[in-house]
């Protein structure tokens, strides 16, 4: 193969690379003047990126000797990551010029792009070492990016939180790594999958083996943050920029876990019986963790974090099931998920009090359905959403994954899973109690959110309406086609 | 009317007006939701009046378009044109029961009413597992809403209990659907309903789909949160709570549990029985002791629901019969109790029984009809409560005496709490000035009343009308469940023709006898 077909298969994360490398010498040249024309051509860059998707590199096959992969599943993967990054992207200079402090600096759209660069090849790796370097690319823009706001002290604790944790599970991570090549003598995920298939047929069973596997999961559930390696989230997403714990929770999400399906799916499918019980076991805790913990919460930025626990344990539960339709049911949950979530950030970021100062306890949401109508109505579809409740397209995403469980007859995970599912409905309810019931707060910003904003809260309150049904044939066939891609 | 997708029009009609009611100032959407209401009930009319009675067992059909896992299919037999029926007709009723108690975000208020409307038509109307599902959870929302934003006092604790009780029930049913529909291979309702399960299975599938509907119906014990819900809704809500949202439990029976698991139910009639008669009797006394007038009625909900239960899991064409004219019966008579509630708790904002008193003096046609709908509540014959509590227990008696025993207490302890709440309501002397201070019924609320209390003595005075659509449903419905009917303990002696024809012989010989 070529070096010219190898860079076709690439071309998304070409463009992301080079875009990223040019606007880092505009702004370091243009200073934060520059910082508008920075942000939109960041989003040209990553529609570039999706563009590029139609060639070869939306499911050529392998590059670079079988260390990256290009086919749907990573297509799915990479659509999903490039439209959360430049979301993030254009809602981030209204919040900065809002907060006291700095105005937006030209280097956040170009972190963004950055790290959308190592999301790609995140999704896209079939050799751990591709997957590690993909990984550390992403969490590094990431960390910085968390403690963007240099003054304040939470957005700095935010960021050196997520650096210690990050690394110790990048550590863990390795490890596991380290354990599976000395076990399998390869990295290559076809190498390992035979590795663990020629295993799992012998009586004696190599205890290495096994341990690599679990330390893989463990480093993988940190990024994903399944519990029990969910501690970072609450911290980080309360202290980081708004924009910026939106973009967390949107594509870093979608890469890991299309990363974790991909390890568990093509590296460790022979062993499917064996990861099951963590996936299985990580599902259900983050379910129920998440939406215990979220019930005490008084910040949205926390609960909306707790929120995110919760929605990874039900993606899992897609996974659990180990089949093309498991995975098809992860990706169409974190595709809805992630209209659901930025839609729920992007109402965050109207929470202003009256001299337009942000603000993020749940009790100023009060009565916000008197003060801003039409903004109750959209968070209250998104709160519903994020509970499952229908008609709204959230429920789909909880059928799509529900469904898969049971057609693998993973019963009592199916009628655990939706049990817990109720005690999330039950904070969920309180933001919708908060906005629709109670008398209004005195002091909330009565502005408009801008054609912008507006216009995305809009957008991503139409997907999730029951509109989004329409939907359901084109994402089903879409999911289909980019989990059959793994098996 | 073939091939006129008239159900989708019904859908279609308070959708768009519970969109256009956003947008309108209040009394423009008061009137759009009372004019979407009425075209409803129209269309409603209309469908009653062209469904073939003992045609096709599913009318008026349409097979919409495929949305991945469910397809709008919609259709409707007997049972579901009847409940349609109620729904259509309670509808309009609930707005102008709201027209001017409610002054509080209209327009919301009137969106959430016909969001209600088209949801319950679509649960009725729904021949796909997961459109039922779709319709049937998604009436949630607007429910909480309405308990939440015009309830009372405690709404909010009512609205969390109403909205997370009913969610536990629905999705454990829920994941019963996935596995019927994977098994299946299908998610149409009347091809499930033709589909044997087996057995061990069933008893799953069925505990599954009992945990939603025992919730929504609601039985004891997990009735608790309907006294709350009740206590707290708005008038309406409370009117469109027990009239049309605790038959969706019943329906739920009818057409899930019996037809797709018999043998299930055969099985588990027991403790339908036992719960049922535990309803009646502690729920019946629960309400006797009850200072608001709202609980109560609720508490009379809970054991008139038992009644329906008790019917359906009969077996037996009584029985079925009769719980369906009590869904109906108990739909109207509580509807215009709550009704009768609120024409005094919009005067003194109150529901103390213990403020009232005397109403017949200055109130006297509103004690007229508030005494006509408590005497369907206890069952008088001529009204829809007695031909409902006859045939139910009627059907019930052929299959346990003991349970029919039990539960025609009901029809006794009913007469006295709702006697001694009419007597302590309307009767004695006036004691408070604000009593005496009371108007009677204005036109508004007497045109309220008075079509529901000629629906009641309709039902009561000739129920055939409201029974043959239904009878090929349930001659359907008994072929499918006949296999696994409960055994029966009544043994009731059978006529013995020989013996009548032989003294019938006797008399025609000896004409002389007939002297003596």
């Amino acid at each position: 193969m070529d070096y010219a077909t190898n860079l076709a298969l690439t071309l998304p994360e070409v463009v992301l690379g080079i875009g990223g490398v040019l606007l880092m010498m505009v702004s370091a040249w243009g200073g934060p003047g520059s910082t508008r024309a920075v942000s939109w051509t960041a989003v040209a860059v990553l529609g570039g990126a999706v563009i590029a998707l139609l060639g070869p590199a939306g499911g050529g096959g392998e590059a670079f000797d079988g260390l990256y992969r290009a086919d749907a599943f990573s297509t799915f993967a990479k659509v999903l990551i490039y439209v959360a990054t430049a979301v993030s992207i254009l809602i981030a200079p209204d919040f900065f010029r809002r907060t006291a402090g700095d105005d937006l600096r030209p280097e956040y759209p170009v972190l963004m792009l950055f790290s959308a660069l190592g999301m790609g090849m995140m999704v896209s790796a079939v050799d751990l070492l591709t997957l590690y370097v993909g990984l550390e690319m992403q969490s590094l823009a990431a960390y910085v990016l968390a403690s963007f706001v240099r003054r304040d002290l939470r957005s700095a604790e935010a960021g050196l939180k997520y650096f210690v944790l990050g690394s110790l599970a990048s550590g863990i991570l390795l490890y596991g790594v380290s354990l599976v090549y000395g076990f399998t003598g390869t990295t290559m995920f076809d190498g390992i999958a035979a590795a663990y298939a020629a295993d799992a047929a012998e009586p004696a069973r190599s205890l290495g083996l096994v341990f690599g596997l679990v330390f893989v999961f463990a480093g993988l559930a940190f990024k994903i943050a399944a519990v029990p390696f969910h501690m970072w989230t609450p911290d980080v997403y309360q202290g980081a920029p708004t924009p910026v714990t939106a973009f967390f929770a949107s594509a870093p999400k979608v890469a890991a876990m299309a990363l974790a399906v991909r390890v568990a799916v093509e590296a460790m499918g022979p062993v499917t019986d064996q990861w099951r019980q963590i996936v299985i076991f990580a599902a259900l805790a983050s379910i129920i963790l998440g939406a215990v913990g979220a019930i005490g919460q008084s910040n949205v930025k926390r609960l909306l974090a707790y929120s995110s626990i919760n929605n990874v344990g039900f993606a899992l539960i897609g996974l659990a099931a180990g089949t093309a339709e498991g995975v098809a049911g992860v990706l169409t949950y974190m595709a809805i998920y992630i209209a659901m979530t930025l839609g729920s950030f992007l109402v965050v970021l109207q929470m202003r009090d009256v001299n337009g100062i942000q603000v993020e306890s749940i009790a100023s949401l009060s009565g916000m359905s008197r003060t801003r109508p039409a903004l109750a109505a959209a968070m209250a579809m998104f709160m519903f959403s994020l509970a499952g409740i229908p008609p709204l397209f959230g429920f789909y995403a909880k059928f799509a994954v529900f469904d898969a469980a049971v057609a693998a007859g993973l019963f009592p995970l199916a009628a655990i899973g939706v049990a817990a599912s109720v005690i999330g409905a039950y904070y969920y309810l309180r933001i919708v109690k908060t906005m629709y019931f109670d008398e209004p707060a005195p002091a909330f910003h009565k502005g408009d959110e801008g054609a912008l904003q507006g216009g995305l809260i809009a957008v991503a309150a139409v997907v999730i309406s029951p509109l989004g049904y329409l939907a359901i044939p084109f994402l089903g066939a879409w999911s289909m086609a980019a989990a059959r891609a793994l098996f | 009317m073939d091939g006129f997708p008239i159900l989708s029009l019904m859908l279609a009609v308070p959708a768009l007006a519970a969109i256009a009611c956003l947008f309108l100032p209040a009394d423009t959407a008061r009137w759009t939701a009372l004019a979407a209401t009425l075209v409803d009930f129209v269309l409603g009319i209309l469908l009653w009046a062209n469904y073939d009675v003992g045609g096709a067992q599913w009318q008026f059909v349409e097979q919409g378009a495929r949305f991945g896992f469910f397809a709008w299919d919609l259709g409707i037999d007997g049972f579901a044109l009847m409940l349609i029926m109620l729904s259509v007709f309670l509808m309009p009723i609930c707005i102008g029961a709201s027209w001017r108690s409610v002054t509080n975000r209209v327009p919301e208020y009137m969106a959430a009413f016909l969001l209600t409307e088209v949801l319950m038509i679509g649960t009725f109307a729904a021949q796909d597992l997961f459109l039922f599902y779709l319709f049937f959870e998604a009436g949630l929302i607007p429910m909480y809403l309405i308990i939440g934003i015009w309830g009372g006092a405690n709404r909010i604790y009512a609205s969390y209990k109403f909205f997370l009780y009913t969610l536990l029930g629905s999705l454990l049913m829920l994941v019963a659907m996935l596995y019927m529909a994977r098994t299946a291979g299908t998610s149409s309702i009347p091809a499930l309903q033709a589909y044997d399960f087996p057995a061990d299975v069933q008893t799953w599938l069925w505990l599954a789909f009992f945990a939603s509907f025992a919730v929504k119906m609601p039985m004891w014990p997990v009735h608790t949160w309907l006294p709350d819900a009740h206590v707290q809704a708005p008038t309406a809500g409370s009117v469109i709570l027990a009239g049309v949202l605790l038959k969706l439990g019943g329906y739920g029976f009818l057409r899930f549990s019996l037809p797709m698991f018999p043998e299930a139910s055969g099985q588990l009639t027991w403790l339908i029985f036992a719960l049922s008669a535990v309803a009646v009797i502690y729920t019946s006394l629960v309400a006797l002791v009850q200072a608001d007038m709202k609980k109560l009625i609720a508490y009379s909900s809970v054991a008139h629901m038992a009644i329906v239960t008790i019917g359906l899991f009969a077996f037996n064409r009584q029985g079925i019969e009769g719980a369906l004219v009590m869904m109906l019966s108990h739909g109207l008579v509580s509807g215009a109790l709550f009704l009768c509630v609120g024409v005094i708790y919009d005067r003194l904002h109150t529901r103390e029984i213990a403020r009232y008193g005397g109403l017949s003096i200055n109130m006297p046609r509103y004690a007229l009809f508030f005494l006509f709908f408590t005497m369907a509540s206890i069952g008088l014959p001529g009204t829809s409560g007695f031909v409902a509590e006859f045939l139910s227990l009627m059907g019930t008696y052929q299959v346990s005496t003991w349970i029919a025993l039990l539960c025609t207490t009901s029809i006794i302890l009913g007469a006295a709490y709702m006697l001694y709440l009419y007597r302590r309501i309307a009767y004695g002397e006036i004691t408070s000035e604000e009593v005496r201070g009371m108007s009677d019924l204005s036109s508004r609320e007497l045109w309220l009343l008075a079509p529901i209390a000629a629906a009641v003595l309709w039902m009561g005075v000739y129920p055939e009308s409201f029974l043959a659509p239904m009878r090929k449903d349930v001659a359907v419905l008994l072929q499918r469940i006949d296999r696994a009917a409960p055994p029966s303990d009544s043994n009731p002696t059978p006529g013995n023709p020989a013996a009548a024809r032989a003294m019938q012989a006797h008399h025609e010989t000896t004409p002389g006898e007939a002297h003596h």
